[in-house]
């Protein structure tokens, strides 16, 4: 997905950016569709028809985030994600359908139906997994980083996404330091869409947050509007650049807003309407439709996208539905060589 | 054949681990002072060797140097990961428990995490309660890691190079008081994870230990000797996979199972061995490891702590009884 020296002609990179936000759009709507009843979160009964079962944690209306990064990577560069992932691993370059496999259970995912949604991966496009600790993935991603640079991978790097809650665990500090004292090829990407679970983020942080302290351990670190897919691309194209050529870790401090609950079922009524009414003005993706519609891409171009997103999700549905569960015997494979599984 | 004589505990970890990097370009070493030879001598001359990209100085960072060994490994490497002491390692222990030890299983298989984190454990004299645990029951309840936790400098030697070459997480517990005993080390001997070392062949009883109380226990068995009591004395050498053969064709003999640890005995480890080993074989079974407290400063609170060869005698004698 690399569009950064490709030649490629703003409408071309716009098209491209568009077609990934409607992607992730697309398949996080329809995996919210088949978790309804699924997740026994905030009180609520698992039902058995579900689909998707368990937290599904949902990106929507941060597309642009993943997006405008991933643009820039290669497949050889590594990414670790969190537990809001989707959007990160499709943008990585991840086959959907796998990933809607994955999300139902079943053999034919990623993760042959041990990880599901919280722990989507595609290691064969360098993606290393979301993570359903929060800030796990940071301290992954500088060891990532740090392999490459030992092992002489010039030029590649690793990009690592978290929220702004993360900000507030050991494990950022020590990764964001770490980072620094051994000059790594690292982009961190904070995805702040200020809210923690059901908390809103900042009465919960001291100081001015992710760019602010990254500033005071060296680290350059911009901030970005993360509805603006095209800000996104360009700032995040510069960074990446940098972070290429040797110049260490950046941090991108991307500013977005989490449209629907924590998890699918939550209905967020902890949170004043207005903010979310307010927020939903600067969709991403009806930002950039309006953007390219105004730089002469036309309505049909990108009604088309949209409605191909659309024809992959219901295959990928489909297929997802129809894959065969794991069989049991899986549950004792790829725990360790040695001494795996029961005894006997 | 490449025979050491007298070799330290220590001295015997650092040429496994010398031998592992001239072996294998993407063996790594990162910790706390590990370029300055690490706490217990046990990375001497590793940096000068190999350079400080390959044998990294870290900051004080347990959760960061964990998880960057995760990453590390996934990316590619096999790190050896310095905690110091088994306490502190529980600074990183969601990079230990929930990323490392689940990272192969929870992806389906698409990513390995060979990494060997070195956590000396044990009673370390007058450290008092943060620097004496023994928690290797904890690990071994863990999916997805190998435990191992030697005894001998041989054992260090060979249990340290066959952990290096495990393609899993393996958490690798050295006894904090153990790094100046010396033994003969021959760097041909392979020991293979998983295998118990029968330390002393005896019919009326069966003692399994390891780590530092195999030391207690052979002084034990020497005791129990002198009274026409024989021993069967194994040292487990790897906790998971523990030897189930080695000791349950043992008990089956003997009839009488005594298993010794330096933890705590209530959740210990030993329930495990005597629990298995009473179901397959029917024998009698007894534990004996430490009263649940932590561990005290005073000498003569810290002896509350410490099982000794006469409390072996003892148990052993019961149990015979
Ligand atoms: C260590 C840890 N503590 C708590 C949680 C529960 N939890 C899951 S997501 C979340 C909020 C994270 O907020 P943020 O990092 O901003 O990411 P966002 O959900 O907003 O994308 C919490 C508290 C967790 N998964 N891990």
């Amino acid at each position: 997905m690399d569009s950064s020296n490709s030649g490629a002609t703003p409408e071309i990179i716009g098209k491209a950016l568009y077609r990934t936000m409607v992607r992730i759009r697309a398949f996080e709507n329809a995996a919210e569709a088949a978790s309804q009843g699924g997740v026994s979160a905030y009180g609520q009964q698992a039902a058995g028809s579900a689909k998707v079962r368990g937290p599904l944690h949902l990106s929507t209306g941060q597309e642009a985030v993943p997006a405008g990064v991933c643009a820039h990577l290669r497949v050889s560069d590594y990414l670790t994600s969190t537990h809001r992932g989707h959007g990160h691993t499709l943008a990585k370059g991840a086959d959907l359908v796998r990933m809607m496999c994955e999300l139902f259970g079943k053999a034919t995912g990623f993760n042959g139906g041990k990880g599901g949604s919280m722990h989507i991966a595609d290691f064969s496009v360098g993606m290393l997994g979301a993570n359903g600790v929060v800030a796990a993935g940071l301290p992954i991603a500088v060891g990532a980083a740090h392999a490459q640079k030992v092992l002489k991978k010039n030029g590649d790097i690793t990009v690592c996404f978290f929220g702004d809650g993360a900000i507030n665990r050991g494990p950022f500090l020590e990764a964001l330091n770490w980072a620094r004292v051994y000059d790594l090829p690292v982009l961190f990407v904070c995805e702040d869409n200020r809210w923690s679970a059901t908390t809103a983020s900042g009465p919960m942080t001291a100081g001015e947050g992710a760019s602010a302290r990254a500033a005071s351990m060296d680290i350059a670190a911009t901030q970005v509007d993360g509805n603006d897919v095209f800000s996104v691309h360009e700032t995040a194209g510069r960074l990446v650049r940098e972070v290429r050529d040797g110049g260490g870790p950046r941090l991108l401090h991307a500013l977005t807003y989490r449209v629907k609950g924590h998890v699918s079922v939550d209905l967020a009524a902890y949170r004043d309407p207005a903010e979310l009414a307010a927020a939903l003005e600067t969709d991403p993706i009806a930002r950039a439709r309006g953007h390219l519609l105004s730089h002469g891409v036309s309505a049909a171009t990108l009604d088309a996208i949209e409605n191909a997103a659309r024809d992959e999700v219901d295959t990928a549905l489909a297929i997802a539905d129809a894959a065969p569960w794991p069989d049991a015997s899986a549950a004792f494979s790829d725990v360790q060589t040695i001494g795996a599984g029961q005894w006997h | 054949m490449a025979l050491n004589k007298d070799l330290s505990y220590s001295e015997a970890a650092v040429l496994a681990v010398q031998r592992e990097m001239e072996a294998d370009a993407r063996v790594v070493v990162l910790g706390e002072d590990v370029g300055r030879g690490g706490i217990f001598g046990q990375y001497k001359g590793l940096q000068q060797a190999f350079g400080a990209e390959r044998v990294i100085d870290t900051p004080i960072s347990e959760a960061a140097i964990m998880g960057a060994g995760v990453g590390m490994a996934l990316a590619g490497l096999r790190p050896v990961v310095e905690m110091r002491v088994v306490d502190f390692a529980l600074c990183g222990m969601d990079e230990l428990v929930n990323q490392a030890a689940k990272n192969r299983f929870m992806f389906g298989g698409q990513g390995r995490v060979p990494l060997v984190a070195r956590l000396p454990g044990g009673i370390w004299d007058a450290s008092a309660a943060q620097h004496s645990q023994s928690l290797e029951a904890w690990f071994a309840h863990l999916p997805g890691v190998v435990v191992v936790s030697p005894s001998t400098p041989q054992d260090n030697y060979s249990l340290l190079r066959a952990a290096l070459q495990c393609g899993d997480p393996v958490v690798y517990i050295e006894h904090k008081t153990l790094w100046g005993l010396r033994g003969d080390v021959d760097e041909d001997m392979a020991v293979p994870l998983g295998k118990a070392r029968r330390v002393r062949e005896g019919n009326a009883i069966t003692i399994v230990s390891w780590s530092k109380q195999v030391q207690a226990c052979a002084a034990a068995c020497d005791a129990l000797a002198a009274e026409g009591i024989e021993a069967d004395l194994i040292d487990l050498r790897t906790l998971w996979p523990w030897d189930r053969e080695t000791v349950l064709a043992s008990c089956a003999r003997t009839q009488r199972l005594l298993v010794v640890h330096e933890a705590v005995q209530v959740a210990g480890f030993g329930a495990e061995i005597a629990a298995s080993a009473a179901e397959a074989t029917g024998c009698r079974v007894a534990r004996l490891g430490a009263p649940r407290i932590p561990v005290g400063y005073a000498p003569v609170l810290e002896a509350q702590s410490r099982v000794g060869a006469e409390a072996v005698v003892a148990a052993a004698k019961k149990l015979m009884g």
